[in-house]
């Protein structure tokens, strides 16, 4: 199993950034929060050449900033990122244009004032992947590539719907050529007709420009129907990691068994009120997180060694691996009820 | 859409709804266009001394001096004809208040842009200084400007500069501060594009609304400086008076019944001034996304 992008013990912790009062209030006992977030603890992964790999968990997992710190946006506090072995970030700035981003607001990501052409058009020639003479030509290939009239260079992005400015934002990550696309939840603010298309839109070039990427969504449906393998993240852990297929048809971790049966479904022949399972509990304050693992006040099966060990990432087989102590004890038993 | 439809056409359609706004800019640009060509509709060039006689001085308006022209608006007590000495006065006024405007616009919106994009200790090092200014009246920062710089067209702007730039700053600031944690600078510098071409591509055209209404108030803020400046004895040299120092010239006389020495720059003054901040209150409106239907 080749890595082609390798994550290796990635942590960010985010401090509160404190004024000078603020620091003095807190030296005097002041009431004020002085406790930093682990938004992404020690997160070790790989992405093979030219797969999908999806990332999926509850908001405030870390998804988000797991994928930042991939794309280079955030310098990690602690780990390295690599593409084919040269670092995505020095000094912490961005070092590469071999990983391009798309986010998750198309309404946000593009400059209101700068016509869509020459958002699309401003790295590529600033990188010397197109001149700025030849540029117009370039951005219209790109326009066509997904799904827009190469006339509309020059409108601003005030003039497109969300789903069109998606495949705007597309077509700008994608003229920087990258190997490594991050999908930073790209349909989460669309419509779900628009969703389809940008989904299919996404599945066409990542096979047609044989693209890495790494998806990161909420949406388990969205995740299952474009992942090769999926990485599902608590608290800023990965807890278990294989597979689509697999995972999907026989989770591992109680808490990716509990994710998809809190999935509300349709249920034709209910002659009562369906109640959906739930996960018991809230997700505790990342700012304090449980002691042994992450997910024990919440799970089903946590015994007394929950409580005080960590459990670290182990394989189930060779491309399959677990973060629970009872994963097989705890599945057996749920299979018995 | 189509393409016609330009932000600045939109503004216009949106700015011609309002008739005093429109009124208001009609006012500004006649002032400016009678300052710009001032020498040209002047009965008299109020600044050629050979031209005045002593003779004339202190005249009401209506009177006919040795001219043997009619002095609508009257004389001063240099016998300057006031109509033309008010003339060439909006002249310098208009004059240093854009330049004092535009140098305060520039610097202002330097510092407080710097300030948002870089953050940490330089942020804190310039806003501070920036707040610390903002503390002190205007009128007494360029007064204590004009006093070290001493008198002269230059010395009054950077005076005038001194007292402004900070208002830019920290309208630039608040504005720059909201756009930089923005998705779109973000994807810009994940590019990753040079912090160079972000802030000017990027940052700066997104900044542009706000400071365009600050601009035009603080434009009639320093015309407004200016004459208190003069009026106080503290502006540009008596041979060249602006307006505030034609009101001070007259100022002796009012009580003596030759009012129009001093009134009519002074309302030459408050109609340049109200006008200005009427275009201003109407962009300010059309900026504020808050105000808009």
């Amino acid at each position: 199993m080749s890595a082609f992008v390798q994550i290796t013990d990635v942590t960010r912790v985010f401090g509160p950034k404190l004024s000078l009062g603020e620091k003095i209030a807190a030296k005097l006992g002041g009431n004020v929060e002085t406790r930093s977030v682990r938004a992404v603890s020690g997160v070790t992964l790989s992405v093979r050449k030219g797969e999908t790999l999806g990332l999926v968990g509850e908001s405030g997992c870390g998804k988000s900033t797991l994928g930042r710190a991939i794309a280079g946006i955030l310098p990690p506090t602690s780990g390295t990122v690599t593409i084919d072995g040269a670092p995505v970030m020095a000094d912490g700035t961005k070092a590469t244009t071999r990983v391009q981003t798309v986010f998750q607001d198309p309404f946000a990501s593009l400059d209101p004032r700068m016509k869509v052409g020459h958002t699309v058009a401003e790295g590529p020639i600033a990188h010397g992947l197109t001149t700025r003479a030849d540029a117009r030509r370039y951005v219209a290939d790109w326009f066509d590539r997904v799904g827009l009239d190469p006339a509309w260079v020059e409108r601003h992005p005030h003039q497109f719907s969300g789903g069109q400015r998606q495949r705007i934002a597309i077509a700008r990550a994608l003229a920087m050529q990258p190997d490594v696309l991050i999908c930073d939840e790209p349909v989460a603010s669309l419509d779900v007709s628009i969703q389809a298309q940008i989904i299919n839109l996404f599945l066409e070039l990542t096979r047609d420009l044989a693209l890495t990427s790494v998806f990161i969504s909420h949406d388990l449906s969205v995740i299952q129907h474009v992942s090769d393998r999926v990485a599902v993240m608590y608290l800023g852990r990965i807890v278990e990691l294989g597979p689509v297929g697999e995972v999907f048809g026989n989770p591992a971790h109680p808490y990716t068994k509990a994710l998809f049966g809190s999935v509300p479904k349709l249920v034709l022949d209910a002659d009562e009120l369906v109640r959906f399972e739930t996960i018991e509990g809230e997700v505790p304050s990342p700012l304090s997180p449980p002691t042994g693992c992450n997910f024990h006040p919440r799970c089903p099966c946590a015994t007394t060694i929950c409580q005080t060990g960590r459990p670290s990432m182990e394989p189930i087989h060779d491309y399959r691996s677990v973060a629970c102590h009872h994963y097989k004890a705890c599945l057996g038993k749920e299979e018995h009820d | 859409m189509s393409d016609t439809n330009t932000p600045f056409r939109r503004f216009w359609t949106e700015f011609r709804e309002n008739k005093v706004a429109v009124f208001a800019l009609a006012v500004v640009v006649t002032m400016i266009l009678l300052a710009l060509f001032a020498s040209v509709v002047s009965p008299q060039n109020p600044y050629d001394l050979a031209n005045l006689s002593l003779m004339d001085s202190r005249r009401p308006p209506g009177f006919v001096g040795s001219g043997g022209y009619t002095h609508l608006l009257g004389t001063d007590p240099q016998g300057r004809d006031l109509l033309s000495a008010i003339f060439h006065g909006l002249r310098i006024s208009i004059q240093i208040g854009l330049a004092a405007g535009f140098v305060s616009l520039t610097i202002g919106t330097a510092l407080g842009i710097t300030a948002a994009y870089l953050g940490g200790r330089i942020e804190a090092l310039i806003m501070r200084l920036v707040d610390l200014q903002l503390s002190f009246p205007a009128i007494l920062l360029a007064l204590v400007m004009v006093a070290l710089l001493g008198q002269g067209k230059a010395q009054l702007i950077g005076a005038l500069v001194a007292a402004q730039y900070a208002y830019f700053a920290r309208t630039a600031y608040g504005a720059a501060k909201a756009e930089r944690g923005k998705d779109y600078i973000e994807a810009a510098l994940a590019t990753p594009l040079s912090g160079r071409l972000v802030v000017w591509r990027h940052l700066l055209p997104n900044c542009t609304p706000p400071l365009i209404v600050v601009a035009t108030v603080q434009i009639a803020n320093s015309i407004s400086l200016e004459a208190t400046l003069s009026f106080l004895g503290l502006g540009l040299p008596v041979t060249e008076p602006s307006l505030g120092m034609l009101i001070s010239n007259g100022f002796p006389y009012m009580m003596s019944g030759r009012y129009w020495i001093s009134v009519y720059p002074g309302v030459a003054l408050i109609i340049l001034i109200v006008a200005i901040n009427v275009v201003g209150d109407q962009v300010r409106d059309q900026f504020n996304p808050r105000l808009r239907k």
